[in-house]
């Protein structure tokens, strides 16, 4: 009993400083952020009570609602889009083909830059006068026009393009490496069978790939997010409001328009949207008991 | 007697110590967004001058006013204040002035003779309550229109006067195959062409009706119609390069003759002169078509409030360093902008200026900017609509006008 007991408070004792931090830094502040978000703050935190107002005000906001459904637009293309042209890449890269080494390191190359390079290529890339458009045109089709950039109802799709570029490669290197753990022995059986090579893959390879599909889909969620500096750089919000994305909503807000109040709850909106969507997983993953365990 | 000697050198020694710190410059870290070639040249000025009055300027300049503002509150809110930072002139640093965080600048002010040289208008706009809480440093003004004198005489225009003649002009120009309009793709340019529709063809009282009242009915008035049809037809005369574009570069494609008209505030001149041209003469100037009223903005420098004694020295010495007569004139002619004292030479100004300053005269040709009168919530979202319907060729002048309609009715 003595050692076990000495154990658990020796533990406690190292895990001290992680918990402090844990409280203070993360749910102190996401506490103080959601008491701000009650309050009629602007530069500062006051503690002058509205109640909902600043939620009214939010939800009232052409802004805030553009920007959400344009997450939710970015955030199904990207990770969809993402997660396709990964797999697409990988299943390439694992037919033995020659320079393998350097085809990875190409497709994965966009995923070393920053969000805001890619944002800037993908700019100057897709202005109407001087990227893809003006070239073709200097081609001598001068009818072609390609100016998804400069239309409110396109720009987001060519901000999620954008991302599918950068981030496919990630994917590719997770599936790939998850390809290169499918078992040889089944693919003999699935010849032997005389199984199409499709429907291998379909079938077989995409639901032992599943955990490796579950990770990439994490990372591209988290990425969806906290989307920020790719919009910054790329089209900064234009044309017009037509590419807002909650994070820029937010830091608008706190730091340009000396709003704290309104800018914490929309930041308080975003943590609890979060929260809704990984309360299931987390549910899954972490409280119920697997059945044979006890 | 050599434990004399010894205890003489000591005390030498100490005295030396001491009288070190009192015999040093007076530092001051200013905190400032001038990072441009013609804005760092200007605020050159300020270090040389406050350095030559016996002062240390530590430069401490961040590139864009959001980020240089954000770092400067986050300083003074957690106690480690710069001995001065920049704002514009305006609302930006009232719930500082309001928090108490901001040092009182009346002993310099009377000891200066503010009341003797500032406008009425900027001395109202960096005091509170009676209080100097800010230096006023210059004066830009937004409503200018730029234009290519040699395009235009090509294409046999005169330099417009009213709106009319600019849209038959700009009209003329897009015949001729050339953006008849340069305009830049950031939502701050939108707002800012929108601001000077509202001045030239609303004019000066149904501006301060909009902007100083918050006056709804003047919004939903058949003159604001008026304002938001304007608007709305200009979106036919920038070319589809915009989105991207920054504001130099849209006064470089005027400069440069490849576009007629740009609308841009009296900072455009910088470009212009950078190009080896004159303001006023290769690139033509109007100040505000239409209604000529002068838009009133420009920068002010604050000094927070602090216990130090040689902080509190640097900042009085700082203060009163910007707005010698000389320090104003070597300073505005680098920026670009005018005097904010009255009584110093103005006759080294260019042809713009001189129309300027015409304007600034008569105290009903000029209206304080929008940044005096409005908070940056207010301002940012009338800047969200103004750049969507900019954006968006299928919106309508009425519903511009009843989205504005609903700021205002709003924040009231």
């Amino acid at each position: 009993m003595k050692p076990r007991f000495f154990r658990f408070w020796m533990a406690q004792v190292a895990l001290a400083p992680a918990w402090l931090i844990v409280i203070f830094a993360y749910i102190g502040t996401i506490l103080w952020t959601i008491q701000i978000s009650f309050t009629s703050s602007k530069v500062f935190p006051v503690s002058n009570y509205v109640g909902f107002s600043q939620y009214t005000r939010l939800f009232g906001s052409e802004r805030w609602i553009i920007s959400v459904q344009n997450l939710a637009i970015f955030g199904v293309i990207f990770i969809i889009g993402c997660l396709v042209l990964g797999f697409l890449l990988a299943v390439f890269l694992d037919q033995r083909i020659r320079a393998e080494s350097m085809f990875r390191t190409i497709f994965l190359y966009p995923y070393a830059l920053s969000f805001i390079v890619t944002g800037l290529v993908w700019q100057w890339t897709l202005n109407p006068t001087l990227g893809i458009q003006q070239t073709v045109r200097n081609w001598g089709w001068e009818s072609f026009t390609f100016d998804w950039l400069s239309r409110g109802d396109r720009a987001i799709y060519v901000i999620a393009l954008a991302g599918m570029w950068q981030a496919s490669g990630l994917v590719m290197a997770i599936l790939l490496a998850g390809l290169r753990g499918v078992d040889s022995e089944l693919w003999k059986a699935a010849k032997v069978d005389g199984i199409p090579t499709w429907r291998v893959y379909v079938h077989i390879v995409i639901p032992i790939l599943a955990p490796m599909f579950a990770t990439a889909t994490v990372l591209l969620a988290t990425a969806v997010v906290k989307v920020y500096d790719l919009v910054v750089a790329l089209t900064n919000g234009g044309p017009g409001i037509s590419t807002e994305v909650p994070a820029k909503f937010v830091i608008e807000y706190l730091f340009q328009r000396q709003n704290l109040g309104l800018a914490t709850a929309a930041s308080t909106v975003m943590m609890i949207t979060v929260l809704c969507v990984l309360a299931p997983w987390l549910y899954v993953q972490y409280f119920r008991q697997p059945r044979s365990a006890h | 007697m050599k434990h004399f000697t010894k205890a003489l050198l000591g005390a030498a020694a100490v005295v030396a110590l001491m009288a070190g710190p009192s015999v040093a410059a007076e530092k001051a870290e200013v905190i400032h967004w001038w990072t441009s070639g013609g804005e760092s040249a200007a605020v050159k000025v300020f270090a040389d001058q406050f350095n030559a009055a016996g002062g240390e300027w530590v430069d401490a300049a961040i590139a864009g006013g959001e980020a240089a503002r954000a770092a400067g509150i986050n300083r003074i809110v957690g106690g480690n204040p710069p001995t001065a930072m920049q704002f514009n002139t305006g609302k930006q640093f009232e719930d500082l002035v309001a928090q108490g965080l901001l040092g009182n600048l009346d002993d310099v002010a009377k000891a200066d003779g503010w009341d003797k040289f500032l406008s009425p208008v900027l001395t109202k706009a960096v005091s509170r309550d009676g209080h100097f809480y800010a230096v006023p440093v210059n004066i830009h003004s937004n409503n200018w229109l730029w234009y290519n004198a040699a395009l235009l005489e090509a294409n046999k225009i005169e330099p417009p006067k009213t709106w009319d003649e600019l849209f038959a002009a700009m009209d003329k120009l897009k015949a001729a195959g050339v953006i008849p309009m340069a305009q830049s793709g950031d939502a701050w340019t939108q707002v800012l062409l929108f601001n000077d529709v509202i001045l030239g063809v609303g004019g000066r009282d149904l501006f301060m009706k909009v902007f100083q009242d918050g006056d709804v009915d003047a919004i939903k008035s058949p003159e604001f119609l008026k304002v938001t049809e304007t608007f709305g037809k200009l979106r036919n005369y920038g070319d589809e390069g915009q989105q991207g574009r920054q504001w130099n570069q849209a006064t470089g494609l005027v400069v440069s003759g490849k576009a007629g008209f740009n609308f841009m505030g009296d900072w455009a001149k910088g470009e212009v002169i950078a190009a080896g041209m004159t303001p006023g003469k290769e690139v033509g100037c109007v100040p505000g078509i239409g209604h000529q009223v002068y838009w009133i903005g420009g920068d002010v420098f604050v000094f927070p409030k602090t216990d130090n004694a040689d902080a509190q020295k640097a900042q009085a010495l700082l203060a009163h360093t910007m707005l010698t007569p000389e320090t104003q004139v070597a300073f505005n002619a680098k920026k670009g902008s005018v005097p904010v004292r009255g009584d110093v030479d103005m006759s080294k100004l260019d042809a713009c200026a001189q129309a300027g300053l015409k304007l600034l005269a008569d105290p009903n040709a000029s209206v304080p900017g929008s940044d005096f009168l409005q908070t940056p919530d207010v301002l940012g979202s009338l800047q969200d609509v103004v750049g969507q319907f900019w954006t968006t060729p299928s919106q309508t002048p009425e519903e511009l006008q009843a989205k504005i309609a609903d700021i205002f009715a709003s924040s009231n």
